[in-house]
């Protein structure tokens, strides 16, 4: 973490150098509505049968008043529920389908590609199939296979060149499509998704790539479903939703909004039922350190989870515990009142309280449910209220490490 | 800013673009792709091309010459069937392959930016190649069959030049028309079924009652047949200005080509924008 953690400063200067930068991409108010007939009349007979039937159909709003600007050299994110407009955004940007309303400023030369591998066909060797990928992309021929050699070695596909694709696995594939596509000197890069295959190694030289043309200041549109890239890479991002901008900002913002919008329908805020328990749960929900409800919280920002209890009798010290479990179902962590210096102290017969546990966040990134319970905390556990799952959060971090918690650490080396 | 390119609700993905270059390089890799991948893992290759007009050749020359008594009377027949053969299915195979080819490439046309006319044009310069090779073929079987080389037989580049435009629009016609209406395939497959016996491929016009020998030549597929006959095989054959009566009428066909590759980029110049959105 300390390592990541010193780069503050260029930071800065990119963020000021894009305040100064021009426009490379302005979208203003983009509609794109597709067509779909409630039966398609795709024969001529239909059609001579039914001849006004046809215009019988239903606007499906793909794009809704799409507006935002990308300053040159930005590394924009687009991130989305599945079906909510981000392709046909990127279709529309690279001039694939045509707007129904709004205008698309680019300046700049725009990689044509949306996808990797782009007329890969499975039955030519790696190195047709590059020709051809590099052709579609925009290189001539000559320039194709003066760059072959390149593109094979940064695939590291060396030993394959001369196997089919078919023979090739998926992830080798992407790689290959990947090799390809950045070859092109585009100044503005659409790329979709293209990080979701490929094995651990060849995801670090693809980072190690997006950093590159970073530098190179390139203006990059990203769409994307894993929020660790869009806050790693990202300088600004954009949500849609059921194709209208849900919200436009920094990386932060993105994740948390999109977050939201995914996991938003949690029982975070809902009343639970009334019960004959000693002690009630009324409900129980997330903030965040401005005293916010959210579902979603950042890793190293603090975290508070706040319960409302309703007592039904009179109790002395009872424990308060909070239990999270990861989407795998394992307890990751256990809040206890008991490991307090303080007793809790006396609580009144219908008297109704709000309890907020503080932490500082260092779960890894992934959905937690917590469960709430008062007990008695003199011997063992006994519970008078318990709500399994009351509430979720989501947490979101810059890094994928695959360990549960996160823990911030300083590095020492020594040379002996 | 400086727009490079400005897209609103008028300006749509074009059919030609204005790359030239990239228009040319992505015409010619994917026609050599196709070139390579129809035939590929196949024992014999390319000559499997050759095989079909050829076998085609061999049970139409048997059945007319062995069986019906036709073509003996024609002066060098086998001669002129198998090259009317190589050359009408220069046309069929273009125009067949060609009303499927924007379907076919749907994960191209949907995926990256590109001038859609590179698809139509990709599959006649397909067919040019075969052509190319088939008539290697032929110009041995004409030499074998003792007939002398003649100037003449430079006429046939522009014939096969109004080929490749008669071909190229019905090509550009028929794709652009398979994306919305599907029975476009069954009907110019029987289409292309009558344009065969239609045309004086396994006969000569000659051989057509009179009353109708003359309006047939309207048929630019008949004019270029006939002409190629009187050019290539046989300098006593009726030239395609004799059989229409008068060179000036010669306009008839290729006004008719002329007509059908205006109609066919003009149709597919106003689909392609939304093609990528119909398929």
């Amino acid at each position: 973490m300390l390592l990541t953690a010193t780069v503050s400063n260029p930071t800065e200067a990119r963020t000021s150098a894009l305040e100064r930068a021009s426009v490379a991409v302005s979208v203003q108010g983009v509609d794109k509505a597709f067509r779909m007939p409630h039966q398609r009349y795709s024969t001529l007979k239909e059609r001579a049968l039914h001849p006004f039937a046809a215009r019988s159909f239903d606007e499906f709003e793909a794009l809704r008043d799409v507006t935002f600007e990308v300053k040159t050299g930005e590394f924009f994110g687009i991130v989305g529920r599945n079906g909510s407009g981000k392709s046909t955004l990127l279709k529309c940007l690279a001039g694939i389908y045509g707007l129904d309303r709004g205008r698309v400023e680019v300046s700049g030369r725009v990689s044509p590609f949306i996808e990797l591998g782009v007329g890969f066909n499975p039955d030519l060797t790696a190195r047709d199939n590059v020709l051809i990928n590099a052709t579609m992309l925009g290189l001539s021929r000559k320039e194709a296979r003066a760059q072959f050699d390149e593109i094979i070695a940064f695939a590291e596909l060396e030993e394959f060149v001369d196997l089919k694709l078919k023979n090739y696995s998926s992830g080798m594939a992407v790689r290959l499509g990947f090799s390809v596509a950045i070859q092109m000197d585009a100044e503005l890069v659409l790329v979709d998704e293209v990080l979701a295959v490929g094995d651990a190694a060849f995801q670090q030289k693809c980072f190690a790539e997006f950093d590159r043309m970073k530098a190179e200041r390139r203006t990059i549109l990203f769409v994307t479903h894993d929020m660790g890239s869009v806050e790693r890479f990202c300088d600004r991002g954009l949500v849609l939703e059921r194709g209208r901008v849900a919200d436009l900002g920094p990386p932060e913002q993105i994740t948390r909004t999109y977050g939201e919008l995914n996991f938003g329908q949690l029982p975070g805020v809902a009343d639970l039922p009334p019960s004959d328990e000693p002690v009630r749960i009324l409900s129980a929900w997330c903030e965040t350190a401005d005293g916010e409800r959210s579902t979603v919280s950042r890793q190293g920002e603090q975290l508070i989870v706040c319960v409302r209890v309703a007592f039904a009798r009179e109790l002395l010290d009872p424990e308060f515990t909070l239990n999270f479990r990861n989407e795998a179902r394992h307890t990751i962590l256990v809040a206890s009142t008991r490991t307090l210096d303080e007793p809790t102290g006396r609580f009144e017969a219908g008297e109704n309280v709000t309890l907020r546990f503080a932490f500082m966040n260092r779960l890894a990134a992934s959905r937690y449910t917590i469960t709430a319970a008062v007990g008695e905390a003199t011997r063992g556990f006994e519970a008078y209220g318990r709500a399994e799952d009351v509430t979720a959060v989501i947490v979101q971090a810059p890094h994928y490490t695959g360990g549960v918690i996160d823990m911030p650490f300083e590095l020492e080396l020594e040379r002996s | 800013m400086s727009v490079d390119t400005a897209i609103t609700a008028r300006s749509r993905p074009s059919a030609l673009g204005g790359d030239l270059r990239r228009f040319w390089s992505l015409t010619y890799t994917l026609a050599a792709t196709d070139f390579k991948l129809r035939f590929f893992g196949s024992a014999l290759g390319y000559l499997w091309t050759l095989m079909r007009p050829l076998l085609l050749f061999g049970v139409l020359y048997f059945v007319f010459t062995e069986v019906v008594r036709f073509g003996g009377d024609i002066k060098d027949y086998p001669v002129y069937l198998l090259s009317a053969i190589m050359l009408f299915t220069f046309f069929s195979e273009t125009t067949a392959r060609g009303v499927t080819s924007l379907v076919e490439r749907e994960n191209l046309l949907r995926k990256v930016r590109f001038p859609r006319m590179v698809i139509p044009l990709s599959v006649t310069l397909n067919a040019m190649f075969n052509l190319g090779l088939n008539l290697i073929v032929v110009f041995v079987f004409v030499i074998a069959s003792g007939i002398t080389p003649r100037w003449t037989w430079l006429e046939l580049i522009p014939l096969i030049a109004l080929l490749v435009l008669l071909a190229t629009g019905v090509t550009m016609l028929l794709s652009a028309l398979y994306v919305r209406f599907r029975d476009m395939q069954p009907i110019w497959e029987v289409a292309l079924q009558m344009l065969f016996y239609a045309s004086p491929v396994i006969y000569v016009t000659e051989a057509l009652p009179d009353s109708i020998e003359r309006e047939s030549m309207a048929s630019p597929l008949t004019a270029v047949l006939t002409q190629m006959r009187y050019a290539l095989v046989d300098p006593t054959a009726p030239t395609a200005a004799d059989v229409i009566g008068g060179a000036a009428r010669l306009l008839i066909p290729l006004a008719v080509v002329v007509i059908v590759f205006v109609l066919g980029v003009w149709v597919f110049m106003r689909e392609a924008p939304r093609i990528a959105e119909n398929l």
